[in-house]
């Protein structure tokens, strides 16, 4: 991380670079302009706005769990409160914040720019998607408000339906009205990949990221659906006590996981698919090299999508589910494995023989692989059905999700942020600040939940408010570790918000990156493109892009990299 | 009292050395490709760090070689871990036959233990060394889950249903029995200990007793009280099936399919009793949901247990037979 005599290897714009005269942020001025808009960038904005909103909310939650886990006899707030507080951030952060923070927001912003359209298909739709979300959001937070919610972000019956003192029924309409927010840009992406692409777009020249989008879209079409009328009957039990789930109705609590997880599993995926996205778009940028086997990386992302709606049942193996269903799920656990890690060879072989650079969008997208891998192989321990038998429902399961959740997803989103803050507000952010903070959360997150594993391998139970003194150590780590973290979080904030005015004048491309997105002003137009762009690159190649301005560049039409597409 | 840090509970049933060898094979394997990433991940960056800011990489597209062995042999390692688990957990999921029963009944915020004999326990689980434990339980409220990490054992506690679990513990000691499942404000206080005792102290243990009711005489109590044998004649002439020598024989329903009479088709037949109908008998059972407790089930169905050496009325001997009860 020091610095280094040598001559810049990071984007150092020319001193007298001005920002172009008209983009999207100036084309009209005025509140109406932005609540009425139906340019995807400007939606875009008003997205990482109301995310990062529920982001602190949900951040909030979650420093108060970790203060109060500081001691063993839990004396900081009362029980109540304690499983409000994990409730409550688990639905701010998964429903509010994770599901759509990649996809609204950058997914919104670049998918038009990266296959050269000038918005998505329905323009109006995203922006009603905007409003639906914030109309879920309130429903969610009035629940906050008013006695909050303390039924796990699962919802389990039949205590969510019948045994709950708290404010579950905004909560679940909320979500429920949420749902369509996601499906109707679930629609929109797909629709636009489908009939929007550029000239010479063809499939295999797509960045992965709008790939992963993809991916990520069929899980919101298919699977929102499911959890939506799941938690309306929860609802509905709880209101007009229908016998839904409840046995004294004559319903059964084991449906709701089956419904639950029919969405909420594959919801994991929503979460991490457009992070892997991300990633494969850093590393072959920083690395300076087409990325290692595009086309397994693209079939791995609906490989994952596919498979991951048929593993849900790993979550119930210890619900007295039969034998044979708990073993064909644990089975098909397995199998989703096998794409995630062809994503991670792949990651690490594009590394072979590239340039590398530091720059903070790079240290998340390693950070990404190392997380990842971590996450993913802890995965496989819930997967297997003898270590499950131990290991369900302990913070092993909290620490696994967190890596997938916090250290891939999370790290992909502020990678992405880094990596397209250029084009998002046409300035840089202060490099060495945002690598510290890069390092910081890297740092505070290992931290905060490595402790986490060995904690639930001791056997302490998840949603614990009060815990044996045997674990007090490990939990004190991990408490360090989450102040580490949220400054690493703070500090992001502050210089990015600086950057906005002060920040150097970026210009169309300086890391330089070969998508469409790098060939349009920054920031865009609000048409994005002064003419429709024409593709006659491959993904992901530097060597025939002389305008790209790098070593060796030929404009000599390349073999293509796909012989077949 | 372990040290400050330790790394994994204590081993104290048959299930922990297997769950402890698989979690020593799982980290093995996955540390190594941990540590190919990282180290491949940390090398390359240092290796191919950037020399001069217009450089490029060199134009690798991929190599279906090496594509071909990250998907193959990724695959057999994980079918092995997927084996290994398979094998622990059905021996898990099956049950000897040798056990010792333990009613088990969670309730909002606390749990009810009862051993064969009628002992009971709140949140206390008395069980000898080196023997077959089964426990049988049920749910007043919501979903539990009882979980003793030093055996590395546990099960949800469903309403509605019974899931049974069984490990043999292997070392005496005390062991904290955790709630593992979230349900509600108390939700991290719902727990206790197991003592594991020689076979002689259990002995003992279970002598000392004063007050305790054998749940076969409760169970025949509560089947005069709940007026049960005003149809369910021991003769089989009533309007409903006998109890005699009807647990764990196979029965025909009404439908033409068999069914084990066990205890969880006792505990359907009160609460749906028209669920399952036996074959030459008219649904006209009420049920008693809500009537009876989860214990008293349990107690009438240790009841109904206690006649299963009787003989079947009408066909002596004959455990097949298509006579029932209900």
């Amino acid at each position: 991380m020091s610095s280094t005599q040598q001559p810049p290897l990071s984007p150092q714009p020319a001193a007298e670079q001005q920002l172009p005269k008209e983009h999207y942020l100036n084309a009209t001025y005025g509140i109406r302009s932005w609540l009425l808009t139906t340019d995807h960038k400007r939606i875009a904005i008003l997205y990482l706005i109301s995310v990062t909103f529920f982001f602190f909310v949900g951040g909030i939650f979650a420093s108060l769990i970790r203060i109060h886990l500081l001691t063993p006899g839990g004396y900081l707030v009362t029980p109540e409160t304690y499983n409000k507080l994990f409730t409550m951030h688990g639905v701010a952060m998964i429903f509010f914040f994770l599901i759509p923070s990649i996809p609204a927001v950058l997914g919104n912003f670049l998918i038009p720019i990266m296959v050269g359209a000038k918005d998505l298909a329905f323009p109006k739709i995203n922006l009603l998607s905007w409003y639906i979300y914030l109309v879920g959001g309130a429903f969610v937070l009035y629940s906050f408000a008013t006695g909050g919610l303390d039924t796990g972000w699962t919802f389990y019956t039949p205590l969510s339906s019948i045994y709950s003192n708290s404010a579950v029924t905004p909560a679940v309409i909320g979500i429920f009205i949420n749902g369509f927010s996601s499906i109707l840009t679930g629609l929109n992406f797909i629709i636009t990949v489908h009939t929007m692409r550029a000239p010479g777009m063809t499939w295999f020249r797509l960045p992965l990221f709008v790939w992963a989008h993809y991916a990520t879209s069929i899980i919101f079409i298919l699977g929102t659906p499911v959890i939506a009328i799941t938690l309306l009957l929860a609802g509905l039990e709880r209101m007009f006590h229908m016998g839904f789930f409840n046995p004294v109705y004559g319903g059964d609590p084991i449906l709701f996981q089956h419904l639950f997880w029919f969405y909420s599993h594959p919801a994991v995926y929503i979460m991490i698919l457009p992070a892997m996205g991300v990633i494969s778009e850093i590393i072959p940028t920083f690395a300076r090299k087409p990325i290692f086997g595009y086309d397994f990386i693209a079939a791995s992302s609906i490989g994952i999508a596919v498979i991951g709606f048929i593993v849900w049942a790993h979550h119930m193996f210890l619900t007295g589910q039969s034998t044979y269903s708990a073993l064909a799920f644990s089975f098909l656990t397995f199998l989703v494995a096998v794409p995630s890690a062809v994503k991670v060879f792949n990651w690490t072989a594009t590394l072979y023989r590239g340039s590398i650079s530091f720059d903070t969008p790079m240290l998340y997208g390693l950070g990404f692989i190392g997380l990842f891998t971590i996450g993913g192989l802890t995965g496989l321990f819930l997967a297997c059905l003898g270590l499950d038998i131990h290991l369900h429902d302990t913070y092993f399961v909290v620490a696994h999700f967190h890596y997938i959740m916090v250290g891939g997803a999370i790290m992909g989103y502020l990678g992405g942020i880094h990596f397209w803050w250029p084009k998002i507000t046409g300035r840089l952010y202060p490099e060495y600040l945002a690598r510290i903070a890069a390092i910081t959360l890297f740092v505070g997150f290992n931290l905060t939940f490595f402790p986490q594993f060995i904690l639930g391998y001791l056997g302490m139970p998840r949603r614990y408010h009060n815990y044996p003194p045997e674990y007090q150590v490990l939990n004190v780590m991990s408490t360090a570790g989450a102040s580490i973290l949220a400054l690493g979080y703070l500090l992001p904030m502050i210089y990015l918000a600086w950057s906005m005015r002060y920040g150097k004048v970026a210009g169309k491309n300086p890391w330089p990156s070969t998508g469409l997105e790098w060939t349009t002003d920054s920031p865009p137009l609000t048409e994005n493109f002064r003419e429709t762009p024409v593709v006659d690159w491959e993904p992901y190649d530097f060597l025939h892009r002389p305008n790209l301005g790098l070593l060796g560049a030929t404009s000599k039409k390349p073999v293509p990299a796909h012989g077949d597409d | 009292m372990q040290s400050e840090l330790p790394l994994y509970p204590e081993q104290a049933s048959n299930f922990a050395p297997q769950v402890d060898g698989l979690v020593l094979f799982m980290i093995a394997v996955c540390a190594f490709f941990a540590v190919v990433i990282c180290a491949a991940v940390i090398y390359f960056f240092f290796k191919y760090q950037r020399k001069r800011a217009d450089e490029v990489g060199v134009p690798i597209h991929g190599d279906m070689r090496l594509e071909i062995a990250w998907i193959v042999l990724p695959f057999f390692l994980l079918m092995a871990m997927f084996g290994w688990g398979a094998v622990i957990y059905v021996d898990y999921r099956h049950t000897p036959d040798d056990t010792l029963d333990i009613t088990v009944i969670g309730k909002q915020w606390m749990w009810k233990l009862q051993q064969p004999d009628g002992r009971r326990e709140i949140n206390e689980l008395h069980v000898p060394v080196n023997r077959n434990v089964r426990l049988i339980m049920a749910s007043e409220d919501v979903i539990h889950d009882f979980s003793v990490p030093a055996f590395r054992v546990k099960m949800d506690v469903v309403p509605g249903h019974y899931n049974t679990m069984w490990f043999r513990p292997t070392k005496s000691g005390r062991y904290h029995f955790f709630c593992s499942q979230y349900c509600g404000t108390n939700h991290a206080v719902m727990g206790g200990w197991v003592t594991v005792m020689e076979q002689d102290d259990y002995a003992k243990w279970l002598s000392g007793t004063t007050g305790s009711e054998d749940p076969v005489a409760v169970g025949q109590k509560l089947s005069n009280d709940l007026a049960c044998v005003t149809c369910h004649l021991p003769d089989g002439k009533g309007r409903g099936p006998s109890y005699n020598g009807v647990y764990g024989s196979h029965v025909k329903l009404a439908d033409g399919s068999t069914v084990v009479v066990d205890d969880s088709y006792i505990r359907e037949s009160i609460l749906l009793p028209n669920a399952k109908i036996v074959a030459g008998y008219r649904p006209e059972m009420p049920s008693f949901q809500g009537q009876v407790t989860e214990e008293q089930i349990a107690a009438l169905t240790a009841y109904i247990k206690s006649l299963k050496d009787q003989a079947l009325p009408g066909k002596p001997g004959a455990a097949e037979s298509a006579t029932g009860k209900k």
